[in-house]
């Protein structure tokens, strides 16, 4: 389970916060692990994993804050450029090194507001419960 | 339009940091322009520093950049402990060279690995170089973990740190713990080694930077977080007199600003960094410099790749060097009392001379903020670099073309979301 954002830019801290709400349950052979989507640690948390469950914050186009995507495997970049390597280009990775997961299920929720400072909008904040219901069924299946 | 006469138009870089485009321009044969344009937007952080406390430069600015953070917020520490008239000490100076070892080791073992050799190898990524060559990029990515390990250990985290403050750190590393960062070094010291050799067995096309060479130079040891600055031409001054010798200037092209040296083009980063400074490289990174056949300078922006790689020994090596002398500080700061005045800092970002500068007022609120990153200096020289290599080789077709111009920009691994102050190429060929 592995939450992506940063808790100090408003809704970009969903990943984080919904994983938090999953790690509370302490379920048994499921680790939490909240990062940057950097991607050697992201493959770091990949290591010995059969399902990967990433939840990260998204935009888009046209915008609906707190809207929830769900795909499967790595997803396709909109440009050809790279800040540094991000979540698709390090599914890639673990995908030609040999280190995906069996399966990886993204979990994205469109942001409002990702200015400096803690705490999410509300429409994000009411994207909580379904994505940890989507989780749950995820982790059950 | 004749086959004299081309455009030849990236319209979107890849494997560079940040967002920019290409546009080069070709009339009866000959090239007339080849212009970088950097259309993120532009960042204003040098206005929203503007009424922020002096303590607080650390915290905003490693926000400028996912990869270089220490670098920011090491030439800003230093402008602002410079115009408070503070000296942090021995002890301190120490680590904060450890942790831009860290930076150095990270940010190259990305760049070398994950978007530079590929295009040696004939790979468009490296996820398809994972494919065919999966013991290298497992080694790139080691690499690129032990740096993280320094950055995690002294700086809090690997991405835009919490640890370092103005006046040093929020909390010093006990001995203990950097005696386990020192064993995940000494394996990844093997892995640095192993990549100079396979970078130096790399085919390099001939090419030369004839333009100056701008790095910081410290009188003790290889130049990183702090020193004066030195010119290949011989000029010698302090960050105080930066301003003095460069200048920025807006190019309608850009939103990066470009900046000329004594009124002419200038590079800063690895080529710099090796031609001024190559003789102060420990023995080990010298004797790896020298197997890899680099003489005491390197203009050949293509071998950069072999630059930098000596560049990670060296980094690990002296993080080495650094956690064996460590004494670990009595304080992890020391206090910093404001004071009316304006200060400067230059550090060797991993992409070159990143040069800041802050004026304070009686309370230590920041009136005006000056940040130059490396990006932005090394513009125009990357453009002559790039009109010089169409030039050579207009018998090419667009595409190819196109490729040759990526991987001329992609040997100066620009930072575009730095500098923003960046890449898609246009050749036009009219």
């Amino acid at each position: 389970m592995i939450g992506i954002g940063n808790s100090f830019r408003r809704d970009d801290g969903i990943g984080p916060a919904t994983v938090a709400t999953i790690e509370s349950l302490h379920l048994p052979g499921v680790s939490v692990v909240v990062t940057d989507g950097e991607a050697t640690r992201l493959l770091d948390a990949f290591a010995g994993a059969d399902l990967a469950v990433v939840v990260d914050a998204m935009r888009g186009e046209p915008p609906e804050p707190g809207r929830i995507h769900c795909g499967h495997g790595a997803p396709t970049t909109g440009g050809g450029n790279t800040h540094g390597v991000g979540v698709a280009a390090a599914i890639g990775l673990a995908e030609a090194l040999g280190r995906a997961p069996q399966r990886v299920v993204l979990l994205g929720a469109e942001v409002e507001n990702t200015d400096i400072g803690v705490g999410l909008s509300d429409p994000v904040l009411a994207a909580i419960p379904e994505l940890r219901r989507l989780i749950l069924v995820e982790l059950g299946g | 339009m004749t086959d004299h006469d081309r455009e030849v138009r990236i319209g979107s870089l890849a494997r560079v940091e940040g967002e920019g485009a290409l546009q080069v321009i070709i009339k009866d044969g000959r090239v007339q322009q080849a212009n970088l344009q950097i259309y993120e937007p532009p960042r204003f952080f040098e206005a929203f520093l503007r009424g922020r406390q002096h303590t607080e430069v650390a915290d905003i600015t490693s926000r400028i950049c996912g990869i270089c953070p220490v670098a920011y917020q090491t030439s800003a520490w230093l402008a602002v402990e410079d115009a408070c008239g503070i000296d942090v000490g021995a002890g301190i100076q120490a680590l904060r060279r450890l942790l831009y070892c860290g930076e150095w080791i990270s940010s190259h073992a990305l760049h070398i690995y994950l978007l530079h050799i590929p295009d040696f190898l004939g790979y468009p990524d490296a996820i398809s170089l994972s494919r065919d060559h999966r013991d290298v990029v497992e080694r790139g990515l080691r690499l690129k973990k032990s740096g993280n390990a320094i950055l995690e250990m002294v700086g809090g985290r690997a991405i835009h740190p919490v640890n370092p403050r103005v006046g040093g750190f929020h909390r010093a590393p006990t001995n203990s713990e950097l005696a386990v960062l020192a064993e995940q070094l000494r394996h990844a010291l093997d892995d640095a080694l192993a990549t100079v050799e396979f970078v130096a067995n790399l085919d390099f096309p001939e090419a030369n930077v004839a333009v100056e060479l701008l790095a910081v130079h410290h009188p003790d040891h290889y130049a990183i977080e702090s020193g004066r600055i030195r010119s290949a031409g011989g000029l010698d001054f302090s960050s105080a007199d930066f301003p003095a010798h460069v200048v920025e200037h807006q190019v309608p092209h850009s939103t990066a600003l470009h900046a000329t040296f004594d009124g002419g083009r200038y590079l800063t980063g690895p080529l710099a960094r090796y031609s001024i400074n190559s003789s102060q490289l420990s023995p080990l990174a010298r004797e790896a410099a020298a197997a890899a056949g680099l003489g005491p300078t390197c203009r050949n922006p293509f071998r950069s790749i072999v630059v930098r790689a000596v560049e990670v020994v060296y980094a690990i090596d002296e993080a080495l060097r650094l956690i064996a002398a460590y004494v670990r500080p009595d304080m992890a700061a020391v206090s910093t009392p404001p004071r009316a005045g304006i200060g400067h800092g230059v550090s060797e970002a991993p992409r070159g001379l990143l040069y800041h500068r802050y004026q304070l007022d009686a309370d230590g609120l920041i009136l005006a903020a000056a940040i130059v990153p490396p990006t932005s200096q090394n513009q125009a020289a990357i453009e002559d670099d790039l009109l010089a290599a169409v030039s050579a080789n207009l018998g090419l077709d667009d595409a190819a073309l196109a490729h040759l111009c990526e991987r001329t920009i992609r040997n100066y691994d620009p930072c575009i979301s730095c500098a923003t102050h960046f890449l898609d190429l246009t050749v036009h060929r009219q």
